[in-house]
């Protein structure tokens, strides 16, 4: 039976085929046929954000905790590149969302039209893939593979641009299992000789570690389970990216915890004087490599990932492994189990009692306040009172970002999003959003700088409107705090324009949005304020007056290796040499 | 090696794995990439070398399955054994790319570039453009009184050479397709 319908019944036809239950998008006049469809229908949820950049971090957010696509609805022009910022920000952090744009009619294609932009030009180097659709017949079919290719292999973004008449004209809708994907079929089983010889490196490694990323993540719930039963088994340390925390429990007798720029000094440690690097899904990023030429110089590198293109791309590795996380560690276990389950238990009780006594360096000691809040132990108080509730943290970026990562400590793969890659100023406020929209009885807490917040605070709107209660924890230095610390270290303390000068009053900007808000400055104050934000029954803005220049240790300043990292303000003078200057 | 989209038996067991992953020696390769043809996929490949900062030599592209509507582009590119590798990589993990084959290492190929020269002159030059045309067993396709346009095909060092030759004797100017290469023997 073929089925005959515009192309507009056939965008939210094809949604909800594919299982979609919340759409966060904007109208406009190329999209005008596609809104008259959702108006008529119950069973997708559509959230009116303030501007499409909102929307886009809002579906990563919905995806990254759910691990289904998100999905977004914008009109054409500069709808489509309102979107771009989030496109990029989900392609470089590997995020499955699909995003429908409105074009102008296929006839005005080229003639500079009214909200004409060449979306798909535009797109190509921030999505996975993307299509315009000037058929109606093949729209369905499109949007299928669409769906197809966000989520499988390395997730991404992807992008269908629908010009306005393919919207009104009738064309023959065909259902999800017929669509086109054969070609696009990502290898997901490892090579079953690389794994035995990566069961015969853990056999004999002395000095192991499991470098862990967002691939874990990506790969399913299942993938996690399967890594905490190897690294208990094993015994082995694991350390974890930004994009990986979660995948292993924060509270696992192995958590080194997160490595990198500003990462723990014993996960740091580890990584450089181990003899066994074994990466799970993540991609040896500069902010975890710091200088290539002295990365971990001692040890055999192993890498799982699913996408080829990671493979030796910045760190030549000793043993590539291509396929999807789950597939790889299940078959490594099993093989190792099979072999003996064996390691090298002497060698790695050595191992441990090094990094033991560099866990007694104490990297994230601070200096405590009783007259002002210091950033560090707001966050500190905001773990200790959420650490066992149903919780979903989101960040902006910057400082309070990298505070976030080490004070606060996550079990759960999924409960953990932050813009990574591309360092998205604005990401938090409407990723909570999209958090909050998929877990309506959760908590969900976006920790934010005061600046990054401001970038997209229209989104306080969305929140009010479909009354979400996200608590919005603003550390508020009243500066550009990390832009602010590289002054300090590598410009001579000369401070251009990171500061925050006419600041709004966050408590009165709540109320304005029609939620509620605080100012909390005294330390004595501060549990009874966050009890205070957790406890309304609605969106809330926490003002956090914080230590203005504190500083985010540890730090391995850029152009030098893992073992030079910065621990506190008494190493820092002439810490970043010329060659680092030129690095970000 | 399938997941790359690299002909099986190219990369793991042949010489190039032999060498140093990481010489600083840059390297010319031939890529034939198979795509589908749809809009915009030849922006794909060019973006991604523009994008990431690698060269392009030479390119040609034509679709050469009519029915399944596949295109082969030639590539021409330099780099370190990483960055062709990275380069391959990366051509793997375009949607509408079928299959990567690097030329250069998977055996013997063949390499033909047609090109056009518009050579001006009259008396002695003259005679000795026709004369050279003739041993490089070039075509003339259009002639004037004043002026020759030969149409030669051959490997790319084949029309350096011819260009050499044709430049004191009047050359105005040439078109070049760029390369067209296919692996030798019967797969």
């Amino acid at each position: 039976m073929t089925r005959q319908m515009t192309g507009a019944k056939m965008v939210v036809q094809a949604l909800k085929d594919q299982g979609v239950d919340t759409v966060f998008g904007y109208p406009g006049g190329a999209v005008l046929p596609i809104y008259d469809e959702v108006f008529q229908q119950n069973d997708i949820r559509h959230v009116l954000v303030r501007h499409e950049q909102g929307a886009v971090h809002a579906a990563e957010g919905y995806a990254r905790s759910t691990g289904k696509p998100g999905v977004v609805l914008v009109t054409s022009g500069p709808g489509a590149t309102n979107a771009v910022t989030g496109l990029t920000d989900a392609l470089l952090d590997s995020i499955p969302i699909v995003v429908l744009t409105g074009q102008v009619p296929t006839f005005m294609i080229g003639t500079d039209g009214f909200q004409e932009a060449d979306t798909v030009g535009i797109t190509r180097p921030c999505t996975k893939h993307n299509w315009l659709v000037k058929d109606t017949n093949k729209l369905a079919d499109t949007i299928h593979q669409a769906f197809h290719v966000a989520t499988t292999g390395r997730p991404g973004p992807t992008l269908i641009d629908i010009p306005k008449d393919v919207q009104f004209a009738q064309g023959t809708y065909v259902e999800p299992q017929k669509a086109r994907t054969e070609h696009y079929q990502p290898q997901v089983k490892g090579d079953i000789d690389a794994i035995t010889r990566l069961a015969e490196m853990i056999e004999a490694a002395e000095r192991p570690v499991f470098y862990t990323g967002g691939g874990v993540i990506n790969s399913g719930t299942a993938a996690s389970q399967l890594l905490r039963e190897l690294v208990d088994a094993t015994n082995f340390p694991i350390t974890s990216t930004l994009m990986g925390l979660g995948a292993y429990p924060a509270s696992g007798k192995n958590w080194l915890g997160m490595l990198g720029m500003h990462g723990l000094y014993e996960a740091n440690m580890a990584m450089h004087d181990c003899d066994l690097m074994i990466n799970v899904g993540a991609r040896f990023d500069d902010r975890i490599t710091g200088r290539i030429d002295a990365f971990s110089p001692g040890s055999k590198k192993v890498h799982i990932d699913i996408d080829p293109s990671s493979i030796n791309k910045v760190i030549h590795v000793d043993l590539p492994i291509v396929g999807d996380v789950g597939h790889v560690l299940e078959d490594l276990l099993r093989i190792w189990k099979s072999r003996g389950r064996k390691t090298n238990v002497e060698a790695l009780g050595n191992w441990w009692k090094q990094i033991d006594a560099w866990k007694e360096v104490n990297c994230l000691d601070y200096k405590n306040s009783t007259q002002t809040i210091k950033p560090q132990h707001a966050l500190q108080r905001l773990e200790a009172i959420t650490r066992g509730m149903d919780r979903y943290v989101t960040t902006e970026v910057g400082q309070h970002q990298m505070w976030a990562a080490q004070f606060m400590g996550f079990d759960e793969p999924g409960r953990w999003m932050t813009s990574g890659g591309l360092g998205t100023m604005g990401y938090g406020l409407p990723a909570s959003v999209g958090v909050q929209m998929a877990h309506p009885d959760s908590v969900v807490i976006n920790v934010a700088g005061e600046a990054s917040w401001l970038m997209n605070m229209q989104e306080m709107g969305t929140a009010v409107q479909f009354r979400l209660p996200i608590k919005q924890f603003i550390l508020n230095n009243e500066r550009l705090g990390m832009v602010r610390q590289w002054q300090e270290l590598l410009h001579g303390e000369r401070y251009s324009h990171s500061w925050s000068e006419a600041l709004p009053d966050f408590v009165k900007l709540a109320e304005a949005f029609g939620c509620k808000g605080r100012l909390v400055k005294d330390p004595a104050e501060l549990d009874d304020a966050i009890q205070e934000m957790l406890d309304y029954d609605g969106p809330f803005i926490l003002d956090v007056m914080v230590e203005k220049h504190e500083n985010c240790f540890p730090m391995i300043p850029s152009g030098e290796p893992h073992n030079k990292m910065l621990l506190g303000e008494a190493s820092t003078a002439d810490a970043i040499g010329t060659s680092g200057a030129v690095l970000v | 090696m399938n997941a790359l989209k690299i002909k099986k038996g190219s990369s793991k067991k042949s010489a190039y794995d032999l060498r140093d992953p990481n010489s600083d020696i840059v390297e010319t390769h031939t890529l034939a990439v198979i795509v589908d043809n749809e809009p915009g996929v030849l922006a794909r490949v060019i973006g991604l070398f523009s994008g990431r900062g690698y060269n392009i030599d030479s390119l040609t592209v034509a679709e050469v399955d009519h029915t399944g509507h596949q295109s082969r582009i030639t590539i021409v590119t330099g780099g370190t054994p990483a960055v062709i590798e990275q380069i391959k990589a990366q051509l793997g993990r375009i949607v509408p790319v079928h299959r990567v084959h690097d030329l250069t290492v998977e055996g013997a190929s063949v390499e033909r570039e047609l090109a056009l020269f518009k050579v001006a002159g009259t008396g002695e030059k003259r005679v000795e453009a026709l004369r050279m045309a003739d041993i490089f067993r070039a075509n003339a396709v259009d002639s004037t009184l004043e002026s020759f346009v030969f149409e030669l095909t051959g490997a790319p060092d084949k029309i350096d050479a011819f260009a050499d030759l044709m430049r004191p004797l009047g050359l105005v100017e040439m078109a070049r397709t760029g390369v067209a290469a296919l692996s030798r023997g019967a797969e």
